[in-house]
């Protein structure tokens, strides 16, 4: 830990940022409770809650569509919160940000239009052996539906990306390269800015799954160069249902739209329809306009606590549990990757992860438990899953005991 | 033979003694590790029971008037499930599994204090035992 991080911690008011979180604040089982599922979902912040409560209060009208005053207010709140994710993602317009349910919808609008257009017979698609069931089983579905093949780049027994092999696999047949950005599971940090170069040199498209990245680090889309970004609000303490696709301007205009309906259209005849210009192009239907009001609040609220220190508080909690476990013989850290983030799967010698969260639950302590949506990487280690641990910065090293007292418990209990 | 009604509310009773669910838990592994094991012959596809996080496999046999049952999985709280319904449920007619009530594992508390995930698991394990039953049913009517 360098001293600048430290710094960066000490700056961090911790009660004062659990406060923040209502939920924190509630117990289960009788115990207060201890949140360590971030993976899965970040809790939010009242500043998050009340946003939405105002705006199904005070704003509540349907966008884009009337000159009345809501409706004009509405719009604009909406069209902020498209521009604060811009300003969040440093995309260059905001037009490039098109409003999705989420990170998995973002994904299937990139295979339903960019893959449908472009993606041919014969060609090959390559994702990771880390990716989340979302960037696995839309291209399953595309390669079916145009006998294209799916290609797996392998990683090595660290959890990091094997990059020799990525190397050889971009082959000339290869169209697109869809790869998460922080392994969901193992917490791995992929090279996504040297992967989207390599890819580019050979004119292959890269879609970047940015699900778990957006609440531990800054990602700018420009640097890293990529195509596509995807990503969801409620990873990154916003609501639930609303997400995001990036798309660079370029490959999003060349694209046919995804879905029919009103907002996307510029004028309808039964004859010809005339779509509607970037991004409503993609957003048919009555859009959620709470949701991403709220998902723009969730981002002005980590930008003013800063991703730097976010970070750094991450990393200091993450060094902290990995340090308990390796203290514990009987523990097994699934995932060692140099660079990872704030999260540790792990298994409890031969205890079913099934068997430990259980037990681990009775002591308030959420945890994640099983294949976390990654069932193939979980057949390539051999193992039914695992037991996971998220941190987020509103954590503490006092959690991480509490969760080192349940683990004693489990190998008291099944060992 | 005992009734199903006598073996369940014996169940029920014996989890009363138990304050707070660590002891529960301890139980029910108590009862996982101590499973009749089933032939491994019988841990295959077609017995695995979909809907628990865990493996589940369930064997049954009929031998004419009672069905006979077996489990595994490779999680132990879900075997200590296991064996409470084939104590229960074990050595029975189809139509008294078929005629019994469920209710016992609410009373437990099992249902409710189980993840759903879990529970899920639970109901798919019942499900299937009464399952079982019918299609035993059915084969006994059709001689």
């Amino acid at each position: 830990m360098n001293t600048k991080q430290d710094i960066a911690t000490l700056n961090m008011d911790i009660d004062k940022i659990r406060s923040e979180f209502p939920i924190l604040g509630r117990s289960v089982h009788n115990k207060p409770l201890v949140y360590f599922d971030n993976a899965a979902t970040t809790q939010k912040p009242q500043v998050v809650i009340d946003a939405l409560v105002d705006y199904y209060t005070n704003l509540n009208s349907n966008v884009h569509r009337g000159v009345h005053f809501l409706s004009q207010q509405a719009t604009t709140a909406f069209e902020e919160a498209r521009e604060k994710i811009r300003k969040f993602l440093n995309a260059r317009y905001n037009y490039e940000i098109i409003y999705t349910r989420g990170c998995t919808e973002s994904i299937n609008l990139v295979a339903g239009s960019w893959g449908r257009a472009n993606i041919h017979a014969g060609d090959e698609i390559l994702i990771t052996a880390l990716e989340h069931h979302s960037n696995i089983v839309p291209w399953q579905m595309l390669c079916e539906e145009k006998g294209a093949k799916l290609k797996v780049c392998p990683i090595l027994e660290d959890g990091s990306l094997d990059m020799a092999a990525l190397s050889q696999m971009l082959t000339t047949a290869v169209r697109l390269v869809a790869v998460t950005h922080i392994s969901n599971t193992l917490g791995t940090i992929n090279p996504v800015k040297e992967i989207t170069r390599m890819a580019h040199e050979k004119g292959i498209v890269v879609l970047i799954d940015g699900a778990q990245a957006l609440s531990h680090m800054k990602v700018d889309v420009q640097d890293i160069g990529c195509d596509f970004y995807a990503f969801s609000g409620h990873k990154v303490y916003g609501p639930m249902g609303i997400g995001g696709l990036y798309g660079r301007e370029e490959v999003l205009n060349a694209m046919p739209p995804y879905q029919g309906g009103g907002e996307m259209i510029r004028s309808v005849t039964f004859e010809k329809t005339i779509y509607n210009e970037l991004p409503f192009k993609f957003e048919a239907g009555t859009p959620n306009v709470g949701d991403a009001i709220g998902f723009g609040v969730a981002l002005d609220y980590i930008s003013n606590i800063g991703l730097d220190q976010i970070a750094a508080r991450e990393h200091e909690l993450l060094a902290y549990a990995t340090e308990r476990f390796k203290g514990d013989p009987l523990i097994r850290i699934i995932g060692n990757a140099p660079e990872k983030a704030s999260l540790i799967s792990f298994m409890i010698d031969k205890i079913h992860p099934y068997d430990a969260g259980t037990i681990i639950d009775q002591f308030g302590i959420a945890v994640r438990t099983g294949t976390h949506c990654t069932q193939p990487l979980m057949d390539s280690l051999g193992i039914p899953g695992t037991i996971r641990a998220s941190f987020a910065f509103y954590n503490t090293r006092e959690e991480i005991d509490k969760l080192m007292e349940a683990i004693s418990k489990v190998e008291e209990l099944f060992l | 033979m005992i009734k199903i009604e006598e073996s369940t509310s014996a169940i029920v009773s014996e989890f009363d003694i138990f304050d707070d669910w660590m002891d529960k838990y301890n139980y029910l592994i108590e009862l996982g590790k101590s499973l009749p094991l089933i032939d491994e012959k019988f841990k295959v596809e077609s017995n695995l029971i979909e809907g628990c996080q865990s493996r589940v496999w369930l064997h049954a046999e009929f031998d004419g008037t009672n069905i006979h049952f077996t489990a595994d999985s490779d999680a132990v709280i879900t075997k200590g499930i296991a064996n409470l319904l084939i104590r229960a449920y074990s050595g029975h007619t189809p139509q008294e599994i078929l005629d019994s009530s469920t209710e016992f594992l609410n009373e437990i508390g099992l249902t409710q204090h189980l993840s759903p995930t879990r529970s899920n698991g639970l109901l798919s394990m019942i499900k299937q035992v009464k399952m079982y039953a019918l299609a035993y049913k059915t084969k006994q009517a059709m001689g």
